[in-house]
């Protein structure tokens, strides 16, 4: 059988989801791509700038749909409702009707983001100028500027970071990674459109693991003076006027604190997607103690899973920000190519048994 | 503020609340206090609405301060325990309701720790039969009373002769609503609308047409707190809390505290007085303070009880000035008699807070 003739079924349109289906469409495969929502793209849709460098995101969203082949098949809306193996083929279900086959399967169903209502005491939902990073992008966005929900510019600005990450009370231990550099980037940001305001960010640790975001650290604080607090938020109120009080530990001058703030940022986290839970089930695959996939070896195979003939790849096995999600999709795009050429799998399970 | 926000944690934590038979344990300092208040509960759960609770005479103290302030071992307040649902078996009972938040936060911390811990279950049944020859059922049902009178909310302010509206202006009162620690900072699961935002008290005022104040404090301990106040070296940080308190609530000026644990309004009343004594500082309208009310004192009045038959004179803060907006006709000569019309004696009248 030559590849033109294989098919492979990607559950998720997200970047990582568009990398792979490139790669294995320019390696001859038919590609079909199942996506819940109604555009592809995922999350980047609603990006404004990205970190470290403040690249707009619609230009690199652009840049890899354009890159996409016309023959890629895409089932928008659509979620994958049953999956049945049989020898080397997969017959799957999409929306309860639709049915294909295909000879492999890639999930990169990317992550959900944190419901930052479930930090009650924060006030997510309840109090008017809480948002989280994720609205501040939908906020940028719009308006190419920032403002309360009164319309004001405001003078105060709190971030918090580590909303739902590193908390044993929400149940999530793990780092996401991403949320300190987003919350420089968006201090920076917000000091360019309101560069009178006070910007505060809560911390209990910057964790800037990534080349270049170190820099951006310090530009935050030597050009834009933004002042970095050590110590978790205990609690948010609303005053009269709308504006907000924060009740925080400073946690290197050791004493409690309290911060006046007309807009407070939460800095949310990854959370698993909620189809994570649904696939693992159907494709009897696993789930890590944190939620995620868990890929079959965590240090020498990260795309392939315990049954062969699926893989996965991007935010859908741990928080990952957008480079290593690409790398990861190009990464399962190969192993996805070896393992239908070689007509075997080529997973580390496979291997050592 | 988006209501539609708070209603969505109101509605996730929501509780069962056994709806008659219920077996009453009251609380050691609510009795002391305000003595009037547990009257009070009785009279609107037996009268007003028809509900059998039995007041047993041979229940004891929950040792629940004791437990806080290390005086005495888990052991001890498991086997306490265990009596009071004993007397609760014997007595027919399977609903208990305490009068007091710490007691309702002991009862399900237990509750909780024999579920997890069956052997200190066994431990406490094994201790209960070898000193007093007892042996007991779980409840069937755990709920404080202030969840009792919240449940029952509609019916009593469909019966109330009165509202929290200012009867000059038409306005609702604006009411503080303090929650005890204990009710639900541990099991938020285990109180109504959760730790974060109560809803006990809230929809209790707001079912008699207040309306409720959220104020940056609101989440900060009265000032009892245990040991900052049981020992006296640290009486200091017991005045300072409440003082925290009262500076937040102070600008959105509120007409009364309301609150549903016995020492909430104990400290809410006295550190008032105590506050404008050292620091001449005096909260609320007019120099007379900011009136602290229990859950069934507001109940009490509500219904039309005369005032000093609840015993509202027993507040270091008078309550005269709540009254006179709400419309509540009282009779000063009463204030300070018994039950007998005998005259009690007058207390000492403060130097700086208004006092009627």
């Amino acid at each position: 059988m030559k590849e033109t003739e294989k098919h492979i079924l990607i559950v998720g349109a997200g970047p990582a989801g568009i990398e792979a289906a490139e790669h294995l469409s320019d390696l001859g495969y038919q590609i079909s791509i199942v996506e819940k929502d109604e555009a592809i793209g995922g999350k980047l849709n609603n990006w404004h700038q990205l970190f470290p460098d403040h690249r707009p995101a619609k230009e690199v969203l652009s840049h890899l749909v354009n890159k996409l082949p016309k023959n890629v098949k895409f089932y928008l809306n659509s979620t994958v409702t049953k999956t049945i193996k049989e020898e080397n083929l997969f017959n799957v279900e999409i929306n309860g009707k639709t049915k294909i086959q295909c000879d492999s399967i890639l999930l990169t169903v990317g992550f959900d983001v944190f419901d930052a209502r479930i930090k009650e005491e924060y006030g997510y939902g309840i109090y008017d100028n809480v948002v989280t990073s994720a609205d501040l992008e939908h906020i940028f966005n719009q308006n190419n500027k920032i403002l309360t929900t009164q319309g004001k510019i405001p003078k105060k600005i709190a971030f918090i970071n580590c909303v739902g990450s590193r908390d044993e009370k929400v149940g999530n231990l793990y780092c996401s990674s991403v949320c300190c550099v987003t919350g420089v980037k968006q201090a920076i940001e917000a000091k360019q459109m309101a560069p009178d305001a006070e910007v505060f960010m809560f911390y209990m640790d910057i964790r800037m693991y990534g080349r270049f975001y170190e820099d951006l650290y310090l530009e935050a604080q030597e050009k834009y003076h933004v002042q970095f607090i050590r110590g978790r938020l205990s609690e948010v109120a609303e005053l009269q006027d709308g504006s907000l009080l924060l009740k925080a530990d400073d946690t290197l001058a050791g004493c409690p604190i309290k911060v006046h703030a007309d807009l407070v940022v939460l800095l949310i986290g990854f959370v698993p997607a909620a189809s994570c839970n649904s696939l693992s089930k159907m494709l009897n695959i696993e789930c890590a103690k944190d939620g995620f996939f868990a890929p079959c070896d965590v240090h020498i195979d990260r795309n392939s899973t315990g049954t062969e003939g699926i893989y996965m790849a991007g935010a859908c096995t741990g928080p990952k920000n957008l480079e290593a999600s690409l790398a990861d999709a190009r990464s399962a795009a190969l192993k996805i190519h070896y393992h239908l050429v070689h007509g075997k799998a080529t997973n580390l399970i496979n291997e050592l048994s | 503020m988006i209501l539609e926000g708070k209603k969505r944690v109101w509605n996730e934590y929501q509780k069962e609340i056994a709806d008659d038979k219920y077996f009453y344990a009251r609380s050691c300092i609510r009795q002391n206090f305000f003595p009037g208040a547990e009257k009070t509960f009785l009279q609107i759960m037996r009268n007003e609405l028809g509900k059998e609770v039995y007041d047993d005479p041979k229940h004891t103290t929950c040792t629940g301060i004791a437990y806080h302030t290390d005086i005495i071992p888990l052991e001890t307040i498991m086997t306490v325990v265990a009596r009071q649902f004993s007397l609760m078996s014997e007595s027919g009972y399977e609903n208990y309701v305490p009068s007091c938040i710490t007691s309702f936060g002991i009862y399900t911390e237990i509750l909780e720790l024999w579920e997890h811990n069956p052997e200190l279950e066994e431990k406490a049944r094994d201790f209960l039969y070898k000193s007093t020859k007892r042996e007991f059922k779980k409840p069937k049902n755990l709920a404080h009373a202030s969840d009792v009178i919240f449940k029952f909310r509609n019916e009593i302010a469909q019966k109330a002769k009165h509202r929290l509206v200012n009867c000059n202006t038409g306005e609702p009162l604006r009411v503080i609503e303090h929650i005890g620690c204990h009710y639900a900072r541990m099991f938020p699961h285990k109180g109504v609308g959760g730790a974060e935002y109560p809803y006990v008290l809230a929809g209790l005022a707001e079912s008699f047409g207040g309306e409720v104040v959220d104020y940056p404090e609101r989440r900060t301990c009265c000032g009892f707190g245990f040991r900052q106040y049981l020992v006296q070296a640290n009486r200091g940080y017991s005045v300072a809390c409440s003082k925290r308190k009262f500076e937040s609530m102070a600008p959105f000026n509120p007409d009364v505290i309301i609150t549903n644990c016995p020492g909430c309004p104990y400290f809410l009343d006295r550190w008032q007085y105590v506050i404008s004594e050292m620091e001449g500082k005096i909260y609320g309208q007019n120099g007379h303070g900011i009136p602290v009310l229990t859950f069934e004192e507001l109940a009490g009045l509500m219904m039309g009880y005369n005032p000093w038959d609840i015993g509202l004179q027993m507040h270091q803060i008078s309550i005269e000035p709540l009254l006179d907006k709400i419309g509540i006709e009282y009779n000063m000569h009463n204030k300070y008699c018994d039950a007998e019309g005998n005259f009690m004696g007058k207390p000492e009248i403060p130097e700086l807070v208004k006092f009627y």
